[in-house]
């Protein structure tokens, strides 16, 4: 290993590659050692040690991760550590170049601090978390494979934040997408008609594809124009290629917003984040909310180089994260799955961060990339809390059952959402009153939800703001959106808060819900305090985040603290909260009543509840026409033609040697006369011409 | 002196009365016989031009191929042997097929 890069001592700037090696030897110890540390000790204390090496690993992780942080407060300037040569190839039109190299630089550093931290958080919620789950469903067996996937994700969201060029950044960009297919479909046989999970991690693979296929379209061509892809050389070079061929650069950002549409989950590409929530809840909170849904916020910062010399990519970028955050967050209003609800606030707010960074405004967007990590992984974890207490609640109802219920055909269908005939431990129509059975949930959940609606002084209030602020200055026509997308955001988190956990319980699971294990509520209670502190890394006029970001991001337009605005921004989420207060809470719902804004809405509620019925759009536009071409090629053309022409040949082959062999009847007499009519017809030839 | 046609006429008589015998005989050793017979034929066409021309060439040849001959003639007895050892006959319409 070279990491002799690392030249000043006291730092750790060698250490850089650790972050992604020591996820990668946590998954190897698991892989080789899991099932066998997990099966001693029994359920009660051994049972989690493939949790404990995989929440170690992360953890060490960000422990180089702070390191890095430390040596980077001394050097704001960072370091490349180069870990090996990986493509070096010569031509005559130029040579490729792409080395391991890790970028050790205030953004990328932003990122791994994130990622490790809030994914060590997730992996410890998740050895409570998995130890009940893979009992509900039935296959205890699963729980190592679990914190293998979870260990290679963060080896993987590691080598795309630290990459020094855009390939090792592609890489990092597949394995998340890797990951994120194995865990949507972790309970690949389970779901809506024994396949629905494995649907839904198909629909994030195939739609994320679209997505890469836009980067890889985007790399080719930085790769053409600029002769490299290594950051600081395609960085410096923008200027010339700009003033040279400026349609170029626009194309590249554009293939790259593509690419952010896929991964992000924005317009039009978001449909698969909703049904990404059949991955258990810390797959959601880790993958589908706090780290790789934010890798195209990412990727836009890291190339705002390009981004600020083209302007009307600029625009198109801040329109389609101020339309995706307007889009999804009135879908999420009329949503009644716990998870699906904050999957479509997901896409919400990340249509702020797309927003941001897209009409310069970086610093605030990875401001509110790092709160909303925050509390959208606490609001996860807090429904994953609630959906397992909800199932505990019915496992204490029947307790006898409880096994005989795995096997059963049609519960297995029903996936780990189905708790009890009838009852969906998801639905938040079969919840209520759980503030008084889970009153550590409630109140990290009251927390998180508070800092998405933005109320002052919990972090979801500063980073909102923020994004507000410099819409306000930078995109009027956006910002105009992201205000009522910001109201609508206090509305739908305050709706689903008083169905949750105001009122009475509406069904048997819901009263006699438990509270989770302290192994559980621990990181939510850390979590909490995050999300409540967390606007104190860039409070305004005092700027941490932005002093720290500005030795990567030069382009920083230095953020204005406006006090009407804010307190706009704060009433509205007020207004959002207590139109929520005034709609759930004052007459909270009843089993089995319809909801009170279906009635005041009527079909407008239908359709937000099937999201605008974008799916069925797609499935109509795409996915049948595709579907049938497909088939069309696959029996007129394939069947028909290709195969044919095959088989064809081979009877025509069939039919002449039928023919042929009677011929070769065995009789050496036959042969001999042939032998002599030919020589006779060969002298005959000679003397004949 | 006789003629060379003469020779060479008696050389086609004696080849086509081989070529018959192979044709017509189904008795392995009768074949046989009769593919020496078209081996005659042959050399003694050999012969006849070796006079013809004067040279010695054609007779050397001959030699040969009584060599190669008597060779041909240890393997095909040989054959005939182990076939009548197999079969219990050596009549060749019986060895019509590949396998033993």
């Amino acid at each position: 290993m070279h990491l002799q890069e690392a030249t000043n001592a006291g730092l750790f700037f060698g250490l850089a590659p650790w972050v992604v090696l020591i996820p990668l030897i946590g998954m190897g110890l698991n892989l080789v050692l899991g099932n066998w540390v997990s099966n001693r000790g029994g359920r009660r204390g051994g049972g989690r040690a493939a949790g404990w090496i995989a929440s170690l690993a992360s953890g060490l992780a960000f422990v180089v991760a702070v390191l890095l942080a430390y040596s980077l407060a001394v050097q704001p300037e960072g370091a490349t550590v180069h870990l090996a040569d990986w493509i070096v190839a010569g031509g005559s039109s130029g040579e490729i170049q792409a080395s391991w190299d890790f970028r050790v630089d205030t953004l990328s550093v932003t990122m791994m601090l994130v990622v490790a931290g809030v994914g060590t958080l997730i992996h410890i919620y998740a050895i409570g978390y998995e130890r009940h789950d893979v009992v509900h469903n039935g296959d205890p067996g699963r729980y190592r494979r679990f914190f293998v996937y979870l260990n290679l994700f963060i080896a993987a969201m590691m080598v795309l934040v630290s990459a020094d060029n855009f390939l090792m950044l592609f890489v990092g960009w597949e394995g998340v997408g890797l990951c994120s297919y194995l865990l949507i479909g972790f309970w690949f046989e389970k779901g809506e008609g024994g396949i629905g999970n494995a649907k839904a991690a198909k629909k994030a693979f195939v739609v994320n594809r679209i997505g890469d296929f836009g980067l890889l379209i985007a790399l080719f061509l930085i790769f053409w124009n600029f002769g490299s892809l290594q950051f600081d050389a395609v960085f410096a070079q923008a200027p010339q290629v700009a003033a040279a061929a400026p349609g170029v650069l626009m194309a590249i950002t554009l293939f790259m917003l593509l690419a952010v549409t896929g991964k992000s989950a924005q317009l039009p590409l978001f449909v698969w984040l909703p049904d990404a929530m059949a991955g258990p809840t810390p797959v959601s909170a880790l993958i589908h909310a706090a780290t790789m849904v934010t890798a195209g916020v990412y990727l836009v910062a890291r190339s705002h180089a390009l981004y600020v010399l083209a302007p009307a990519a600029q625009g198109v970028v801040a329109w389609v994260g101020g339309l995706t955050a307007l889009f999804a967050a009135t879908i999420a209003v009329g949503q009644f799955d716990i998870k699906k609800v904050l999957a479509y606030s997901t896409i919400s707010q990340l249509g702020f961060m797309v927003a941001a960074v897209g009409m310069g405004a970086f610093v605030a967007g990875m401001f509110h990339l790092v709160t909303h990590a925050f509390f959208k992984a606490l609001l996860f974890l807090t429904a994953g809390s609630v959906i397992q207490g909800m199932e505990r609640g019915a496992g204490h109802e029947r307790p006898s059952e409880t096994d005989e219920h795995e096997t059963d055909p049609a519960a297995l269908a029903g996936a780990h959402t189905s708790v009890d005939a009838g009852v969906n431990a998801q639905d938040m129509r079969h919840m209520g009153g759980l503030r008084r059975r889970m009153k550590l949930t409630w109140a990290t959940y009251l927390i998180g939800a508070l800092a998405l609606a933005g109320i002052f002084p919990l972090s979801g209030f500063f980073s909102k703001d923020e994004i507000l602020a410099g819409a306000m200055r930078l995109q009027p026509g956006v910002f105009a959106l992201l205000l009522a997308a910001a109201f609508l955001t206090a509305f739908y988190i305050g709706r689903q808060l008083f169905l949750v956990f105001a009122g009475e319980p509406r069904t048997q699971p819901a009263s006699h819900a438990q509270e989770s294990p302290a192994v559980m509520t621990i990181p939510l209670v850390v979590l909490a305090f995050l999300s409540a502190v967390g606007g104190a890394l860039n409070l305004p006029s005092i700027l941490t985040l932005e002093h720290w970001l500005e030795h990567t991001i030069e382009a920083i337009t230095p953020t204005e603290f406006s006090l009407s605005l804010a307190v706009v921004a704060l009433m509205l989420a007020v207004a959002g909260l207590a139109l929520a207060w005034a709609l759930y809470a004052r007459r909270p719902l009843q089993a089995g009543q319809e909801d009170p804004l279906r009635l005041r809405l009527g079909w407008i509620f239908s359709a937000l509840e099937r999201g605008w019925r974008v799916d069925e759009i797609y499935q109509a536009l795409f996915v049948r026409p595709y579907q049938r071409f497909a088939d069309w090629l696959a029996h007129p053309v394939d069947q028909g033609f290709i195969d044919a022409l095959g088989s064809g040949l081979a009877g025509g082959v069939r039919s002449v040697s039928t023919v042929l062999r009677r011929l070769q009847t065995g009789f050496v007499r036959s042969y001999a006369l042939a032998v002599l009519a030919g020589a006779v017809a060969i002298v005959t030839y000679f003397i004949l011409r | 002196m006789v003629p060379l046609s003469y020779y060479l006429a008696l050389s086609v008589i004696l080849f086509t009365l081989g070529v018959i015998g192979v044709l017509v005989r189904r008795n392995a050793i009768v074949i046989f016989m009769s593919l020496e017979l078209m081996f005659n034929a042959a050399n003694l066409a050999f012969i006849a031009f070796a006079l013809h021309y004067q040279t010695l060439s054609g007779q050397i040849f001959v030699f040969f191929v009584m060599t190669v001959a008597a060779a041909e003639v240890a393997v095909g007895l040989a054959l005939i042997v182990a076939i009548f050892r197999t079969k219990g006959s050596i009549d060749v319409d019986q060895v019509s097929s590949l396998k033993g």
